[in-house]
């Protein structure tokens, strides 16, 4: 099955039950497959007036309790930030799917690209912390999606899963397991007396349980800066200290979210960084670059937010040079430079979009760098 | 449902936030008569209150939510129908309230209470029409008269307001009314009527912003209620055509529309589930 379908049944086996949807190139794919699928688990597709209305009618479904997610690409995650934001401000489990093309702007909508990474980080508005995840397969996507889902239930935070355009659309074997071999997360449910509940006083893990519209606790979420009762505060303390649980609950778990790849690294010269489709051309490059006698290995980001700092860092440390593998003019680049610290010199093998790169052209990297 | 507090002050105390008040509604502003009448309506309504939600989106109005002591959920400047939309559709048990102002709803949220009403989704959808951007001081809207000054109209707004009980209606609404905040019971009844219907329900609240519309238009506060007392025409079963707002000529007022059709989540049920597959 292609990419954007094993998206689709990843998140029906992560428990996903409401999907909000609007047809764009190179994801709609994934909305055709949920629409398809979801009245017969129980759940629900709609297909909203534009993305602005798909991220507001996730975020709607999540606080009614049901698993929530929706996919685009460019044009349309542009159009989502501002809900991403309120997800972001009111802890809304979500997961967002961007089958990245190649922009700025229309770009280029049939054909690939990873220019959306630094906009993932920072699209919304304000300083906050999200998840990111970069899968490279049809498989890998399946498994990324539930723990897209898994993660966003966990830490209550929009998940975003940045695959793109060739992930999305190659076709390749998919293994779906048995249900019951699949570790699903459900968001942490509050006990206890409903009158003295406040919805975001957070437990010792530093997320607040959760409760739904409907389960008579009768709270209030609001996007404006809040205290732990959910009212609005205008103050900066409260500002503070909201911006300080929204960030702190992902910056103190980075062990349990960050997940990466290793290969071939043991013993490297010189490493790669790279992430989803660049990642797979970037392997065919350690290999041919090794059968040359150059000694290349890959660290591959599973997780790109929160960016994988320690990794890079002990990466810089231990080769002579880093060289970063993106279809874009350098974005995750940037992170690796401040991570190395001028330990290393560090390359780019990039281009603005629209293929994906080829293993040569990064082997010839490597043989420059070094 | 959860125990009432002792000794309330007011009969509605158990519906208000009261450790919220005092509220942000400048003085002689009809947002609280539209959302007093609202909740007397669910205090009569017989709703199961843990089961009933109000949804906000930005602006005075969108105030609302935040001092109703009911599941509420603040949201983005025009997004309220589409959250709400959302939440409907995954938890249909839910009775589900929209209270937000005219820009909100019609301006940048108008693209989204188009598509609700052709849906048919069932939402109740309050609409407190003060002709203007009352948070941010008294710019135009989509609502202001021709020729009204606002601080971004300094000369006269140029363009024609918005008929909004035409434009649900023409997109499919199927419970339509329009009253002002002198028609205190009628409003409530009509709100109330709205609750029980099946679909979506749309009511116009006609509301005074003396603040940001009235002063700059010689309207004071009492001008304005006694324009709602003297220019207004109850026309129940009025043809939405009819009710374009006009002060000079008269407002029609009254329950323009209540139809019949079934609604968006009837409709996914019956076309895109198997009968045997109703697994929740």
């Amino acid at each position: 099955m292609t990419g954007d379908v094993a998206c689709a049944e990843g998140a029906l086996a992560a428990g996903c039950r409401f999907f909000a949807g609007y047809p764009i190139t190179p994801a709609t794919e994934i909305a055709e497959h949920m629409s398809d699928r979801l009245p017969d688990v129980g759940g629900t597709y709609i297909q909203m007036e534009d993305e602005i209305a798909a991220m507001a009618a996730v975020l709607g479904a999540s606080c009614a309790g049901v698993k929530s997610m929706t996919a685009t690409s460019g044009p349309g995650f542009s159009l989502m930030m501002e809900n991403i934001g309120l997800g972001i401000c009111t802890e809304t489990p979500c997961v967002i799917a961007n089958v990245q093309r190649a922009g700025p702007s229309t770009g280029l909508p049939t054909l690939g690209a990873q220019g959306d990474m630094m906009q993932a980080r920072w699209g919304s508005h304000g300083h906050y912390e999200i998840i990111a995840l970069a899968p490279a397969s049809p498989q890998d996507i399946f498994y990324q999606t539930i723990r897209a889902f898994n993660l966003s239930e966990k830490y209550r935070v929009p998940v975003l899963i940045m695959t793109d355009e060739v992930v999305g659309h190659l076709s390749e074997r998919v293994v779906i397991p048995e249900a019951s071999a699949i570790r699903t997360i459900s968001r942490r449910r509050p006990k206890g007396r409903k009158d003295r509940f406040q919805p975001f006083c957070p437990g010792p893990d530093g997320v607040a349980p959760m409760a739904s519209a409907g389960d008579g606790y009768r709270i209030h979420v609001t996007g404006l800066t809040h205290d732990q009762r959910g009212y609005p505060v205008m103050t900066p303390e409260c500002h503070a200290e909201m911006v300080a649980r929204l960030t702190g609950k992902i910056r103190r778990n980075l062990g349990d979210i960050i997940e990466t790849e290793s290969y071939r690294l043991d013993d490297a010269d010189v490493a790669i960084i790279s992430y989803g489709v660049s990642s797979r051309s970037s392997m065919a490059a350690v290999d041919e670059a090794r059968q040359q006698g150059i000694k290349a290995g890959l660290l591959r980001l599973i997780t790109v937010w929160p960016f994988a700092e320690e990794a890079v860092a002990d990466l810089s440390r231990r080769v002579r040079a880093l060289c970063t593998v993106e279809i874009n003019l350098g974005q995750i680049h940037l992170e690796v430079e401040r991570c190395a610290k001028g330990r290393v010199p560090c390359h780019l093998v990039g281009h603005a979009g629209g293929s994906v790169i080829a293993p040569e052209s990064i082997v010839q990297a490597i043989k420059d760098v070094l | 449902m959860r125990k009432a507090k002792a000794s309330p002050s007011h009969p509605l105390d158990a519906l208000v936030r009261t450790e919220r008040v005092p509220h942000i509604w400048c003085p002689g502003c009809g947002i609280g008569t539209a959302f007093s009448a609202c909740l007397t309506a669910l205090h009569s309504s017989g709703l199961d209150l843990d089961k009933t939600v109000m949804v906000s989106g930005i602006g005075c109005s969108g105030r609302a939510a935040g001092y109703t002591r009911l599941d509420s959920y603040h949201t983005t400047h025009g997004r309220a129908v589409p959250f709400a939309t959302g939440m409907k559709l995954a938890k249909p048990e839910l009775h589900v309230i929209v209270f937000s102002g005219d820009g909100d709803l019609f301006a940048i949220g108008g693209n989204h209470i188009i598509h609700a009403a052709r849906r048919n989704i069932d939402l109740t959808v309050l609409c407190v029409n003060n002709l203007n951007y009352g948070m941010t001081g008294g710019q135009v809207a989509a609502t202001t008269p021709t020729l009204a000054k606002t601080t971004t109209t300094p000369r006269g707004n140029p363009e024609r307001p918005f008929n909004l009980p035409l434009l649900v209606y023409a997109a499919g609404a199927t419970y339509v009314a329009r009253w002002t905040i002198l028609h205190t019971r009628d409003l409530t009844q009509s709100i109330q009527e709205a609750f029980q219907h099946k679909g979506f329900a749309f009511i116009e609240v006609l509301a005074p912003c003396p603040t940001g519309y009235g002063r700059r238009n010689k309207e004071r506060p009492l001008d304005t209620l006694k324009l709602y007392q003297d220019r207004t025409l109850i026309k129940n079963g009025a043809n939405p055509a009819e009710a374009f707002l006009d002060f000079e000529r008269g407002i029609v007022l009254g329950k323009f529309v209540e139809e019949q059709r079934p609604t968006c989540i009837e409709m996914y049920d019956r076309t895109c589930r198997l009968p045997d597959s109703a697994a929740g």
